[in-house]
């Protein structure tokens, strides 16, 4: 028997989002799916599920949410102020949701989009094989107030577990290669563009992020009329003012303005990520060092459930401190908690 | 030898070949035959592939290996034949789209025919009658670029944009026709109005429409859209190409 979580109150940008819905662009459809997608590997790390599981997507801020069964949770991306009845709860961790209690998540602190997982993943009706809201294509809707989603059945295991803080928060070098039209903008224009530091625009969302800066724009010097061409996420294109704009996993699938460069898949998050203002600065990096970086990414993710750590608490703080059973299961201080869990 | 065909590459992606430096009837046919071509090889490496107006996106888990393998054996295809020369793949559509030129539906046909040199009547005449393809589909979901009309039709985008069109509208600019997928601003004139969903979400075919597909737009009046406005087919007829 499957349970719901409803949405007491909902955020200002919240969706239904998995790993996205690829095979589509030569019908007009972009992948999609998470913004942030080493968010959804870290929930499913934490829940010990599969990645593509659906997750709530939160900009900016989160809601309150109830559950009417216990409810294995887990909260990734952008650290957001969260509470349960109130206490105080870990970020980065998963955690126990009771029938009933009050689960209230605010304010993003160091990133964009927050996320919030749960056990067996939402289960809405998927849409073309995926649960992902795609609303620049009408796929899905801005989860609203007073909604109720199913919840697909959890297989279960542990909660209180934790994983080491990502270093995309707040970094500002984003690697990039070149791409089919990098040649049409010259080499002063190039070097400028990976000299400037940019500010990410406070409008950006899941298409795309402008990226502003004080100097004057990039041009490809006016001498080219760009035929319509194929947009991959991560491409950086120049309009027509000379601002760069990262576009994101809900972009569009052709375009003609000129694309500098391409942000690599594995610093998208990034870009995601990166808050209203935030310094960014792009780097070329050639095709082995970009292939070395995504390889080193993926072996990451892969390992993303050996470095789950217990979460530990303060006991002072625990208001049912007696209620715990602290002393068995203690085994060997030396066993690997997770050994039975591998595949 | 010419520059052309060009194969260069897309970010971390895969590769794209180029046919021209400019839209051109020939070029669109050539990349949509030899898609039909990369498909038809069925190379396992091979995850998407998809047309823009000019060129074939092949997309492919990419490494230095992965990326001289692939545009070694694009370059073989390539030199099998003239593929500016080549039939359009088999397996398309014709569809005959009812629409609405003119009235409050579609306030801008009057406009646009001025700017083609026409007079209202004729341009509609015309446009009812011109039989366009599909020459690819992009920027939302199922949404078709069509072309190409004749030349007095290359009539710039007007200046400002219109705030929003509807979806299922018919807009035209440089001898080309959309069908608007979702409302939307554009600084396309809007000639006409059809039922037509050019994306449908849960059904057996959310996609109507694909690159090659050939259309025609017959002239209906207001009374008939409103009998068909809420079929999601919008009155379409569709017959086999062969």
């Amino acid at each position: 028997m499957s349970g719901t979580l409803t949405i007491l109150q909902a955020g200002p940008a919240m969706t239904i989002q998995d790993l996205g819905r690829p095979g589509y662009r030569a019908v007009g459809l972009t992948h999609g799916g998470a913004a942030d997608p080493t968010a959804l590997h870290e929930g499913a790390a934490l829940l010990g599920q599969d990645p593509n599981s659906a997750a709530l997507e939160m900009a900016g801020s989160g809601g309150s949410f109830e559950v009417d069964q216990d409810t294995r949770i887990a909260l990734t991306g952008a650290q957001m102020q969260v509470n349960i009845d109130g206490e105080a709860i870990a970020w980065n961790a998963s955690h126990l949701l009771p029938a009933g209690a009050k689960l209230t998540i605010g304010g993003a602190r160091d990133g964009a989009y927050g996320y919030l997982h749960v056990g067996g993943g939402f289960d809405v009706v998927p849409v073309m094989e995926s649960r992902s809201s795609h609303l620049a294509a009408g796929i899905g809707a801005l989860l609203q107030s007073g909604e109720t989603l199913p919840l697909g059945a959890d297989k279960g295991g542990e909660t209180n577990l934790t994983l080491p803080r990502d270093n995309r928060f707040g970094a500002e070098r984003v690697r990039i290669v070149a791409s089919m039209q990098t040649d049409a903008f010259d080499e002063a224009t190039r070097q400028r563009f990976t000299e400037t530091t940019f500010r990410r625009d406070a409008r950006a969302n899941r298409m795309g992020a402008r990226m502003d800066h004080d100097a004057e724009g990039f041009t490809t010097g006016g001498q080219l009329t760009i035929v319509s061409e194929v947009i991959t996420p991560g491409d950086i294109q120049i309009t027509g003012d000379g601002a760069p704009f990262v576009l994101m996993c809900e972009c569009q699938t052709t375009g003609g303005y000129p694309r500098i460069g391409t942000v690599i898949p594995c610093d998208l998050p990034i870009v995601a990520q990166a808050q209203p203002s935030a310094a960014l600065q792009f780097e070329f990096v050639d095709l082995g060092e970009a292939l070395a970086a995504e390889t080193r990414h993926r072996a990451d993710l892969a390992a993303l459930p050996k470095r789950r750590q217990p979460l530990l608490r303060d006991p002072a703080r625990i208001r049912d401190l007696l209620g715990y059973q602290l002393i068995s299961g203690v085994v060997s201080a030396t066993a690997d908690p997770f050994e039975k869990e591998k595949t | 030898m010419t520059d052309w065909p060009r194969i260069r590459s897309v970010g971390l992606s895969g590769l794209l070949v180029t046919f021209a430096e400019k839209m051109s009837e020939p070029a669109n046919r050539a990349a949509l035959a030899f898609r039909a071509a990369v498909e038809e090889q069925d190379w396992s490496e091979v995850s998407e592939t998809s047309t823009s107006l000019v060129s074939t996106f092949v997309q492919f888990e990419v490494s230095q290996d992965a990326i001289a393998k692939m545009t070694d054996r694009l370059r073989g295809l390539l030199e099998t034949r003239d593929w500016f020369a080549e039939a359009l793949p088999a397996g398309r559509s014709l569809w005959h789209v009812p629409t609405v030129y003119g009235t409050d539906l579609a306030p801008q046909l009057e406009e646009a025919a001025e700017a083609a040199g026409l007079d209202p009547d004729v341009a509609i005449a015309e446009l009812s009658q011109a039989r366009v393809r599909v020459l690819t589909i992009g920027f939302a979901p199922g949404q078709p670029y069509m072309g190409e009309l004749p030349p007095h039709w290359d009539i710039p985008r007007q200046q400002g944009l219109t705030k929003s069109v509807p979806p299922g509208s018919l807009v035209v600019a440089i001898r080309q026709l959309i069908i608007f997928t979702n409302a939307s601003p554009t600084g396309w004139r809007h000639i006409g109005q059809t039922a037509f969903r050019t994306f449908r979400p849960g059904s057996a075919m959310p996609f109507p429409l694909s690159p090659g597909d050939e259309l025609i737009f017959p002239s209906i009046t207001r009374q008939e859209f409103d009998r068909i406005a809420d079929d999601p087919t919008g009155g379409a007829e569709r017959e086999a190409l062969t």
